[in-house]
């Protein structure tokens, strides 16, 4: 029971850094765009964290950091692509290299250095439950951000004005404009938002999950797995959570199977969410595509069990909006 | 507008986005107290300083140009062959586990068939993201992205597995080849003719592939309007899978061109990052052939220039990572701002 319990606990805080970013990412590709430079923003904010930690000798000031670099990558995202209307997968693409050689450059005084991390909270109430309190009562301030954001995300997404307009804006701008919402000022604001979000995940794991810096740091990659799982969260706040939780069981596996195979190299294990993402993906795409509509046709018990996972992305996602140039 | 104004208008685009990566990096380096100047004669020298560093500097050029033609017939398809570093591993892959059965050595017609193997081998890795894509409806760039990390832990496995060296198996790779499975170099170097050859012959194939032959032609409608082209019967999911699986060839070749010719074994690290580097080399060069060649230059010369900045600076060498993804990110600044300001100008 407690080792199950301390299970979940790991997987909760190995899931906060992936479930930030997976809902930065999630408002972004809602407002229709796309901010593929992920791995690198986290890299280059989980060093931000560090270093301005190191310095100052304040964790939270790190954290701080960290969102400014999120906010910083996601403003030259949306100012090269949808605003000057350049490819909106090239300029994240060229950043995820960019950011993360960056990090390493611009990091290396501080690699392998001992530095401050966020402190734990323990909560008074919820800590002295049992099987409850080893998972929820002792956490980083970031899992409690994490599963809060989650809740409060999905609330205003489907339940607020501002939600409903934010949907708008990515499903369909042209009527969304008529209407008299603000395209481009939403969309400016919400890759913004998002991208501190993303910056954020940065921090919490340069800070907490996976605390210190070096080369590598250990979060390499993990910004690609998030934006595979805002596809299997279906654009979702909750299942996106879902989804990052998932993957950090896997993480958190590895680490196990890691004692359990000593003569093994490290970097073996960090491998293995990558051939997960591949089957997730085609497990919530493959239902669209039309050799499977036949078979569907014919096995109708199929059709209904892959349309559980079947999902649609936002129908403006990653098409720039511009009234201007119809003009 | 003519050739000398479209020439002179792209040389200034490039002239802009140069400038704005020098003010960048030199910004950069005085944040990170490192004298500019002499950090970029460090650099050049690194890269271009004897006749050693030139051959060093064409034995990085070489893969770079490899993938980056490769990178053309993916691209001109619309499609985003993320999955290329990954095709350089198998490539190198193939080769290694082809060249096995003769830890004694054997004949040229062996090592010609090894460069064969790890055609193949990219061409399959290729051909998997391809299919995903098609078949499956994953993005090219995650079913890529996704494959290079599998073929990273294959390269692991294979190394720390069943191709260990006998008594140590570690990160330094699996048991040198014969040397009689060397790709011969010029004397001194690391640097062999037949790769060279083979990088020229693979950039004139892409630029023939593309501009004279009609398989090329459907290639980039397929890129223009999927839809079209699907009605014109030029079957674009079988022309995604055949660009990408020709891309993954040549990708092959060049990690195949790793084993034999520059480290003669394999290795963790044996892609070198020259898969995503190519993909800036692509986007500088606005998927223009012809200024492939000396942008992979330039790109060859940070990269074995870098090498010597932890040596004589105590700087990580991801600098050249860093001036060549600003290059990159500037010119399609300048291009954008470009447009914008045309824009502008049209409406008044």
């Amino acid at each position: 029971m407690d080792f199950l319990a301390l299970t979940l606990a790991g997987i909760l805080s190995a899931g906060a850094p992936l479930v930030l970013a997976t809902l930065g990412e999630t408002l972004t590709e809602r407002a229709g765009v796309i901010n593929l430079s992920l791995d690198g923003t986290i890299l280059l904010a989980a060093m931000t964290a560090f270093a301005l930690a190191f310095v100052s000798g304040n964790p939270w000031l790190g954290l701080v950091g960290s969102i400014a670099v999120g906010m910083a990558t996601a403003a030259i995202v949306v100012l090269i692509g949808p605003v000057l209307g350049r490819s909106q997968l090239a300029v994240g693409f060229i950043l995820t290299l960019l950011c993360r050689d960056l990090a390493y450059f611009l990091g290396h005084p501080y690699a392998r250095q001992f530095g401050p991390e966020l402190p734990v909270w323990s909560i008074p109430g919820i800590r002295d439950l049992p099987f409850i309190g080893p998972i929820l009562g002792y956490q980083s301030p970031v899992v409690y951000l994490s599963l809060g954001l989650t809740v409060f995300l999905w609330w205003w997404l489907f339940s607020t004005r501002a939600g409903l307009e934010l949907r708008a804006v990515g499903e369909e701008p042209w009527a969304a404009f008529a209407r008299g919402i603000k395209v481009q000022r939403l969309r400016i604001m919400y890759t913004l938002l998002g991208g501190a979000l993303v910056g954020l995940a940065g921090g919490a794991f340069s800070l907490a999950v996976k605390p210190g810096w070096g080369r590598p740091q250990g979060a390499e990659g993990a910004g690609w797995i998030a934006l595979a799982i805002v596809i299997f969260g279906g654009w979702h706040p909750l299942r996106a959570a879902l989804g990052a939780y998932l993957f950090a069981t896997l993480q958190v596996l590895g680490i196990y199977l890691q004692e359990q195979f000593p003569g093994l190299p490290a970097p073996l294990f960090q491998v293995a969410p990558f051939p997960v993402m591949i089957l997730t993906l085609l497990l919530v795409n493959v239902g669209s595509t039309g050799w499977f509509q036949e078979l569907a046709f014919r096995y109708p018990g199929m059709k209904r069990w892959l349309s559980r996972w079947q999902v649609t992305a936002p129908a403006a996602l990653g098409q720039d909006f511009r009234p201007e140039r119809e003009t | 507008m003519s050739y000398a104004a479209r020439f002179s208008l792209s040389l200034g685009r490039l002239a802009a986005a140069v400038f704005l990566s020098l003010v960048f990096t030199t910004l950069l380096l005085l944040v990170s107290g490192a004298p500019p100047l002499h950090t970029f004669a460090i650099l050049f020298a690194g890269g271009i300083g004897s006749v050693a560093k030139l051959g060093q500097t064409i034995a990085v050029w070489i893969p770079l140009v490899l993938c980056s033609s490769a990178l053309l017939l993916t691209f001109a398809p619309g499609l985003w062959n993320i999955g290329i570093e990954g095709q350089i591993i198998l490539g190198a892959i193939f080769a290694t586990g082809f060249l096995r059965p003769f830890p004694a050595g054997a004949s040229p017609l062996v090592l010609a068939g090894a460069l064969i193997a790890g055609m193949i081998g990219g061409a399959f890795w290729a051909y998997i993201a391809g299919v995903l894509r098609t078949w499956g409806r994953v993005h090219e760039i995650f079913g890529g992205l996704g494959l290079n990390f599998v073929a990273l832990g294959l390269t692991l496995w294979l190394i720390f597995g069943p191709w260990r060296r006998p008594g140590v198996a570690s990160m330094s790779g699996t048991e040198p080849l014969h040397p009689s499975l060397w790709l011969k170099g010029i004397k001194g170097f690391s640097l062999s003719p037949v790769s060279l050859v083979l990088a020229l012959l693979a950039i004139f194939l892409v630029i023939y592939l593309l501009r004279s032959t009609r398989w090329g032609l459907s290639l980039k409608a397929v890129g223009q309007n999927p839809e079209a082209a699907l009605l014109y019967g030029l079957k674009p999911n079988k022309r995604i899978v055949e660009a990408m699986a020709l891309c993954g060839a040549l990708a092959g070749l060049a990690g195949a061109l790793q084993v034999v010719g520059v480290y003669h074994r394999l290795l963790p690290a044996i892609s070198s990052n020259y898969g995503y580097t190519a993909l800036l080399v692509t986007m500088l060069a606005s998927f223009r052939p012809n200024l492939i060649p000396p942008i992979c230059f330039f790109f060859a010369v940070l990269n074995v220039g870098s090498i010597q900045l932890p040596l004589q600076l105590k700087l990580d060498s991801s600098l050249s990572g860093v001036i060549q993804g600003v290059l990159v990110l500037s010119i399609f600044l300048v291009h954008g701002l470009e447009e914008r300001w045309q824009l502008l100008r049209r409406q008044k």
